[in-house]
């Protein structure tokens, strides 16, 4: 098994409690629609699991077919530099259809961050270096597409629904 | 599930140290590509079932979106299927991909029959990846469980390897 696919609380957005004894590592793409579906699920899973549970997200872009996945990430990553990453990443994948920088800016005011900082962040990809450091991780680690879940380090290839995702979790309990 | 994929136990598969039969296939319409025109580069084959499916568009989304690490590593990457080339160009114009898809489709499942990897049940390639060294020599090949996009860490670590073993090469010359 890979350290790589382990949750990193000394780098990684951790939600939950960071010694939490189920790890869940989620790598992810802020507009690719397989995310966003997976979203509830991940958040049911948190409140059923509470602080068994430790979650990390770590950017997974494909820029490619999604072009506005960079600058999410980049944002996310902006948000977190203003001290809440977890605020701006629900955002994102509540509006997975309005990712423009507009878009983003107006997200961070909302929430209550400095969007002038956040959008030039963004657009001088202040966190690209990192994110390029979560998708070599990923693909190091048997990424293989968007949404890939790592349970304690080990690839899930289950079917990504409520069931079946707890019940792997539920083994590693 | 282990994260670095090995030989999944496929005894017909064209197995590492062993010529890699060279082929002629349509890349286009009106355009072939043959094995012979890339020695003295590594090539990447990625056999998969069909254009269209949705795990193959995922695995074809991935290697698109990391090609430039394929290119570091000096090889090219090869899609192959029993699709026509028209439907190849029509899914390669879909997912923006920016690397060649090959039609095994006269007669149909050649190739992969040649590299052991047709699957004469469903009358489509299995989920077969090959790295083919700069001599046109199998440096590691791999077949994926049916359903499962084995993305790219082991197409990473052979490529790796390869540049590996031709440092040391040369170093000792």
């Amino acid at each position: 098994m890979s350290t790589l696919t382990l949750p990193d609380p000394a780098r990684d957005h951790i939600s939950g409690s960071a010694d939490g004894p189920v790890r869940l590592l989620e790598y992810g793409d802020y507009e690719c629609p397989a995310c966003g579906a997976a979203q509830p699920i991940v958040k049911e899973i948190q409140r059923r699991l509470g602080d068994d549970l430790c979650f990390a997200f770590r950017h997974f872009p494909l820029t490619r077919i999604h072009p506005h996945s960079e600058h999410a990430a980049e944002a996310a990553e902006a948000a977190s530099a203003q001290g809440d990453f977890w605020i701006m990443h629900h955002a994102l994948f509540e509006n997975q259809k309005a990712l423009e920088d507009a878009d983003l800016a107006m997200y961070a005011a909302e929430l209550g961050l400095d969007g002038a900082r956040l959008i030039r962040e963004v657009t001088s990809s202040a966190y690209a270096l990192r994110i390029r450091e979560d998708i070599r991780s990923g693909l190091r680690g048997g990424v293989n597409g968007t949404p890939t879940f790592f349970i304690d380090g080990a690839r899930y290839d289950g079917a990504i629904d409520l069931e079946h995702l707890v019940s792997a979790l539920a083994i590693r309990a | 599930m282990s994260t670095t994929p090995t030989n999944s136990g496929h005894s017909s598969i064209l197995s590492p140290g062993l010529r890699a039969p060279d082929f002629s296939l349509r890349c286009k319409p009106d355009q072939s590509i043959s094995l012979s025109e890339l020695r003295g580069r590594s090539v990447i084959l990625a056999f998969y079932p069909a254009d269209w499916s949705p795990v193959c568009g995922d695995q074809m989304a991935l290697y698109n979106e990391i090609l430039d690490q394929f290119q570091e590593f000096q090889a090219e990457l090869l899609g192959i299927s029993v699709d026509g080339a028209w439907c190849h160009a029509a899914y390669a114009r879909q997912n923006k991909l920016r690397f060649p898809l090959l039609a095994d489709f006269e007669p149909k499942g050649a190739v992969a029959r040649a590299y052991g990897v047709y699957n004469q049940t469903e009358g489509v390639c299995e989920r077969a990846l090959f790295v083919i060294d700069p001599d046109g020599l199998v440096h590691w090949s791999y077949v994926s469980p049916v359903g499962i996009n084995p993305g790219a860490n082991g197409i990473l670590s052979a490529l790796e390897d390869l540049k590996t073993k031709s440092e040391s090469a040369v170093a000792s010359q």
